[in-house]
């Protein structure tokens, strides 16, 4: 047991902080909060994909003839590089709909606003 | 390469170049947004049925009538295709016919700004990615295109309610695809490939440690899609989005986003991971059809106590998509075959309904089921067609509803699956219960105030402002509008005729996911 963690620190590591950034997004009251928590998930997958792609002693995948040393395995990095521009898309809509919530109701906590909004 | 190859790849690069258009030429003309999206929508949907002649017509095996693009020359596994086979030309048709027949619609009622056009036409071209596609990563891509058009459609709604809907499917549609993103992590880390056919292939013969990758990853897929599809209980974002969206996109809302996402997960567990791997993983199928059967009761449940008909819509669209879940858990033709029937049927129902919804919401104010008294008497065209479209909605034969809802049936008795037997009953009844409400308010019970000055071209408000039933005066119906819903009632009675006709068409695909299993 712990030597596989100690020799799969990388998925413990990105699982922890999968549970961090989901728990974020589900328990914080503050609707920025909310969001890091869900960049925090996302980029916890990224980190994964990443980790996916190592292999020992592997060196980066440029071709060069006259060695045959493993590669890393290039497509993980590139999926996370498509994968990170959408988040970043992601995070500019919800960070333009928070600036219009707050602009109407005057709050960022969820809380309050379901109370406002229940006033109504 | 034929023509026909590079109009699959038109289908998709169309929409999304073309919705810069109505930007870039609203900085000189006003209103040019419409004109470009019909133009436009009108083009794919031609496309399509170009491509849809093709494709019926061809004989043979899935993958030989399949029209298949290869981006840039790339062979597959290494390269991305693009694949139209019989199943996903049957979506890309009803993607496109019901894109364009909507903007009809909003030619009068709509929301009429340049940006709005390009969300929208942001939106089909990510919906027939989704479509299209034949790679699985490229499908969460065009997911994520699909859900920010959709959270900016939503957002575009009057008043601050809208922003909070658009926030809470943002947080929730992203958690999904991130699942759905992390699901396919682990299937390329058990796989080594991306390729949706060549997945179809590895997949059987996975030995060990990368059996166990492989069905993680279909746990991880699954639950990502079951907040996609709004299945209970994590269809929480679902019924806000519908209500608080503008009245002219909830229909492409309601119809499409939700089958494309459906449509998606049927593509993976058939055409990836296959009936066989499913059937040998201890329990993935209960699971998938116990998603189902209890999103089927909890939402028909949740719609006959809803008020406002949106909110009941928008219910039984969680009860209706459970169907198809479970379906698809059933692993069987009949049974899948229904399913597909089932999301053609109910797109086109829900599109009519929804544009039906938000026209007497825009012309009348009435959004409760109180306020749809004497509707009938007023509205005839649009009650009737709204009558047709519920009463297919239910099942009652002849229409779409019941084919597809008989074709489950069938299935899920075949693989002597009785509580989706059971299920198809009790959910017939409950829609029937919400149905006959409507119904009934609509064609029975008199206007309640015939004096109440109605709200004349202004949105009502959505907290429900006009509260008096305001159907009392007859307003002509917008051509437009008038059109799409005519449609949409003789589409779901015809196509309720034609249910050898899909079980046919969809047969290349049938054959191709079940026939090497049994």
């Amino acid at each position: 047991m712990i030597e596989l963690l100690a020799s799969h620190y990388a998925y413990v590591l990105v699982f922890a902080v999968l549970g961090i950034g989901l728990y974020m997004t589900i328990a914080s009251q503050n609707l920025v909060k909310k969001l890091i928590g869900v960049n925090l998930f996302q980029s916890a997958i990224f980190l994964f994909f990443v980790a996916t792609a190592y292999v020992e002693d592997g060196r980066a995948p440029i071709l060069k003839t006259g060695t045959d040393a493993p590669l890393a395995s290039p497509l993980p990095q590139v999926i996370v590089l498509t994968a990170i521009v959408v988040g970043i898309a992601l995070t500019a809509v919800g960070l333009a709909l928070i600036v219009r919530i707050h602009s109407e109701y005057g709050t960022l906590r969820e809380d309050t606003l379901r109370e406002v909004r229940t006033d109504e | 390469m034929s023509s026909l190859e590079t109009l699959v790849v038109l289908l998709i690069v169309g929409p999304i170049l073309l919705s810069l258009a109505p930007i870039a030429l609203g900085l000189r003309y006003d209103r040019v947004g419409w004109p470009v999206a019909t133009i436009t929508t009108a083009g794919l949907f031609a496309a399509a049925l170009a491509l849809a002649s093709d494709v019926f017509g061809a004989e043979g095996t899935n993958r030989e009538i399949a029209r298949i693009h290869v981006l840039g020359n790339f062979d597959a596994p290494m390269g991305i295709e693009l694949v139209a086979d019989p199943l996903s030309t049957l979506i890309a048709l009803l993607i496109t016919g019901t894109a364009f027949a909507v903007l009809l619609h909003t030619r009068t009622n709509g929301p009429r700004g340049n940006t709005f056009y390009t969300a929208y036409l942001l939106l089909v071209g990510g919906l027939l990615g989704i479509t299209l596609t034949g790679d699985v990563f490229n499908l969460f891509v065009f997911l994520e295109i699909t859900s920010l058009a959709t959270y900016a459609l939503v957002a575009s709604g009057d008043g601050p309610e809208s922003a909070v809907a658009a926030l809470k499917y943002l947080i929730l549609g992203t958690v999904a695809a991130s699942l759905y993103l992390m699901g396919v992590g682990l299937l390329f880390m058990g796989t080594g490939t991306l390729n949706m056919a060549d997945l179809a292939a590895t997949i059987p013969e996975l030995e060990g440690q990368n059996v166990t990758l492989a069905r993680a990853g279909l746990a991880f897929i699954v639950i990502g899609f079951a907040i996609k599809v709004a299945q209970w209980p994590l269809h929480s974002w679902q019924p806000d989005a519908y209500q608080h969206a503008p009245d002219g996109v909830t229909p492409v809302i309601a119809a499409l986003v939700s089958t494309a996402s459906a449509y998606a997960l049927g593509r993976v567990l058939f055409g990836v991971y296959g009936p066989e791997f499913i059937a040998s993983t201890p329990n993935a199928s209960a699971v998938v059809v116990t998603i189902g059967c209890l999103s089927v009761v909890a939402g028909s449940t949740l719609a006959v106590i809803q008020r406002d008909v949106m909110r009941l819509l928008a219910y039984s669209s969680v009860s209706q998509f459970g169907l198809i879940v479970a379906a698809y858990g059933v692993l069987t033709e009949q049974a899948l075959s229904g399913a597909l029937i089932h999301l053609v049927g109910h797109g086109l129902t829900k599109a009519g309904l929804f544009v039906a919804v938000g026209w007497i919401a825009i012309a009348h104010g009435a959004r409760t089921v109180d306020e749809y008294a004497g509707l009938a008497g007023r509205q005839p065209f649009v009650a009737g067609a709204v009558a047709v479209l519920l009463l297919s909605l239910v099942g009652i034969p002849p229409s779409v509803g019941f084919v597809g809802k008989w074709y489950i049936a069938l299935g899920a008795v075949e693989a002597q699956a009785w509580p989706v037997a059971a299920v198809i009953l009790f959910s017939t009844m409950l829609t029937l219960a919400y149905a006959a409400r409507l119904l009934e308010t609509m064609y029975v019970t008199p206007p309640l105030d015939s004096t109440v000055e109605p709200a004349h071209d202004t949105p009502a408000a959505t907290d429900g402002g006009h509260s008096k039933s305001s159907i009392a005066t007859r307003k002509s119906v917008p051509l437009g509008t008038l059109t799409v819903l005519v449609l949409a009632a003789v589409l779901a009675v015809a196509l309720g005729f034609a249910g050898e006709l899909f079980v046919d068409v969809l047969e290349p695909f049938l054959e191709s996911v079940l026939e090497v299993s049994s």
